[in-house]
């Protein structure tokens, strides 16, 4: 069951370029710093697969392991882990979130001028 | 205030900061649906610490989670995190 969930969370992060693994959904989120991270993606303009881990206790436990991250949101690019909602403001306050999102060719709304 | 003293003494030992803010916040989130209510769930954490020069924010991260490993498996419930390094710009 274990391994089940840490291969179900790989191929979500395989089969998106951009995942936020939250509580809740992007629409209707369940804890505050979920919403400020889905804030950001949608300000930026970055389409995103939400996965809301409330779904489930493996999902919410496996999530923590596959990372080694202790704390729900979860933010994925390109299969690459990136940080939680503090991290996710502080790039999207520098600028290097948009920077980020443009190296790896991500379709995205936002453009700075 | 117990939880806070000890996520002090484990930050002090295991980082050596030059400045350590522990605000324990779960007031502000006693209503929430899965808050555990315990007064002692919620913590914003400002920390300055060489130690963090020259690393990525994911790895400093790391770095106040595996101190606070037993913590974060126990009561605490969010922990808010702003991490420097000397010499850095502080905010907030």
């Amino acid at each position: 069951m274990a391994e089940d969930i840490q291969a179900a969370i790989k191929k979500t992060i395989d089969d998106n370029d951009v995942v936020l693994f939250m509580k809740g959904t992007a629409k209707f989120p369940q804890c505050g710093f979920s919403a400020t991270a889905a804030k950001i993606l949608e300000v930026l303009g970055v389409p995103f697969k939400d996965v809301n881990v409330l779904e489930s206790s493996a999902l919410r436990e496996g999530i923590k392991t596959f990372s080694n991250w202790p704390t729900i949101p979860q933010l994925y690019i390109k299969g690459e882990f990136v940080g939680g909602c503090d991290i996710m403001r502080e790039m999207y306050q520098a600028g290097e979130l948009h920077d980020l999102v443009c190296q790896k060719g991500i379709p995205h709304s936002h453009h700075h001028g | 205030m117990v939880a806070e003293q000890r996520i002090k003494e484990k930050l002090w030992i295991a980082l050596e900061p030059t400045r350590l803010d522990v605000i324990n916040e779960s007031e502000k989130h006693a209503g929430h649906r899965s808050s555990p209510g315990t007064g002692e769930s919620h913590f914003r954490i400002l920390i300055v610490s060489p130690k963090f020069a020259g690393l990525s924010r994911v790895a400093r991260h790391r770095m106040v989670n595996e101190a606070l490993a037993d913590e974060l498996r126990g009561g605490i419930h969010a922990l808010a995190l702003a991490t420097y390094a000397p010499g850095e710009e502080v905010r907030g």
